[in-house]
């Protein structure tokens, strides 16, 4: 039988601390959080309902919703899915603001008063935090959201230079999560405008050196529902989740519309 | 086996999205339109925005710092301006781009805060309305002003500026 030999623990990747509570020191803090509720079945206005919560330096609003859930009111109802920033699921009004609640951190929110989470704005709002996503996805499709090539598709991919391809690169990036489109004023008003979210998606194909379809697209965009109707208030550049330049985008497609024009 | 059903082909046949068709009609765009009048309206805005701040801030300066400054502004002023065709042209030219430019600019904003098509209508027409009666009562006043009215006999008015004592009588 031999000696066991006391193995060496292998370095870790994390340091910590030597001292103190290790992981349970993460900080903790109380918050308010004030949700716009909605429930036909229950009542024809919306109310406000409001929980005190212990919450963790860590968490994000979407913890807070998830707490209320589980813990408090399994009534609250909102979309989520991957939870962690890709699914697009989870855009709602905190504190005035279009943010995805996965994104959003409790404690680079003001926690000393309440948080305030609504629904987005412009859409129908179904229940809570839910609203009828059909209008936006029904502009989104207009704008023909996928590659339409008229050459033989070729044996391989279809060749394109990262140049070509780093010019609508930022447009990629979208999720659809409508933190955009409803927090655009003009959307607001009735509905009618395309909104940030597909002229943003146009871009993507308009400015793809492998797509044939950019003039439909801008066609279709011309309309008076269509980009002109931005008044470049910058609500979306500033609401989106995923950093997209999206006035910008909006600002391309208008002067690819007009030189097209000319 | 293969199967040779062909309903079976597509999975998902006969049974519809969810919420297909179930589209809220204040959502739908009644009639695409046609033309780009939006973007001529657009391109007016940028266009005559620019010109308009050459215009403004030459009528600004010419009527309140060379001369007497602001002292100088009374009846016979503008009679003396509008006595000399460059200055009608210009203030013509004003006229036109601000209010053309202001009014597209407020068709712009009920198009953007009101929500009810009949509130519109009725708001645009107020709007075009009186933005006609100005241009047309401005420019009337350009071309048709006349600084030294005179009475039934011939003599000029109490309150024609001074300079017309040299051309009437
Ligand atoms: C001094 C030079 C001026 C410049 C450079 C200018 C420029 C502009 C531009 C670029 C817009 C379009 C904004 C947009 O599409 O989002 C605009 C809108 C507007 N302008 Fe002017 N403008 C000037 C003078 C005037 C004058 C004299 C009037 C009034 C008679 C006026 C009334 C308006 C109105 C009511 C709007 C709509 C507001 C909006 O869309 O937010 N502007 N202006």
């Amino acid at each position: 039988m031999s000696t066991p030999t006391v193995e060496k623990e292998p370095a870790s990747k994390v340091d910590l601390a030597e001292s103190g509570d290790g992981a349970g020191a993460v900080q903790e803090f109380d918050i308010t959080l004030k949700v716009r509720r909605y429930d036909p079945e229950r009542a024809e206005d919306a109310w406000w309902d409001e929980w005190e919560l212990t919450m963790f330096g860590t968490d994000r609003v979407l913890d807070a919703l998830h707490r209320v859930k589980w813990d408090v009111d399994g009534t609250l109802t909102f979309r989520r899915s991957c939870a962690h920033g890709i699914c697009g699921s989870d855009a709602m009004r905190i504190n005035g603001r279009n943010r995805l609640a996965c994104k959003t951190l409790l404690k680079d929110l003001d926690t000393s008063k309440p948080i305030v989470v609504e629904a987005i704005k412009g859409l129908p709002v179904e229940k809570d935090l839910i609203v009828d996503m059909e209008p936006f996805f029904q502009s989104y499709r207009e704008i023909m959201p996928f590659m339409i090539n008229n050459s033989p598709a070729p044996t391989a991919e279809r060749v394109q230079s990262p140049e070509e391809r780093q010019r609508f690169d930022d447009t990629t990036k979208c999720i659809l999560c409508a933190a955009c489109t409803s927090s655009c004023p003009v959307f607001w008003t009735d509905g009618q405008y395309f909104g940030p979210a597909a002229i943003v998606n146009a871009h993507r194909f308009i400015f793809d050196s492998r797509d044939d379809a950019g003039d439909m697209r801008l066609e279709i965009l011309n309309d008076k529902e269509g980009v002109w109707r931005c008044r470049t208030t910058f609500n979306c550049t500033e609401a989106c989740p995923r950093g997209i330049e999206v006035t910008k985008a909006i600002q391309e497609v208008k002067t690819a519309i007009l030189t097209r024009s000319l | 086996m293969t199967t040779t059903n062909s309903e079976a082909v597509l999975p998902a046949q006969g049974i519809e999205a969810p919420r297909s068709g179930r589209i809220d009609p204040k959502y739908l765009r009644s009639n695409p339109s046609s033309g780009s009048f939006e973007m001529v309206a657009w391109v007016f805005m940028r266009v005559s925005g620019a010109a308009l701040v050459v215009l403004i801030f030459v009528h600004l300066f010419s009527n309140l710092m060379v001369g007497e400054g602001i002292h100088q502004i009374d009846f016979a002023f503008v009679a003396g301006k509008w006595a000399n065709p460059v200055w009608q042209f210009w203030d013509l030219t004003m006229l036109w781009l601000a209010m053309l430019h202001g009014t597209n600019g407020m068709r712009t904003i009920i198009n953007d805060y009101a929500e009810k098509d009949s509130t519109r209508l009725w708001l645009k027409s107020i709007l075009y309305l009186a933005s006609t009666v100005i241009i047309i009562l401005g420019t009337l006043v350009i071309f048709t002003f006349e600084p030294c009215l005179v009475d039934d006999a011939g003599n000029l008015m109490d309150y024609a500026p001074s300079f017309c004592e040299n051309i009437v009588n």
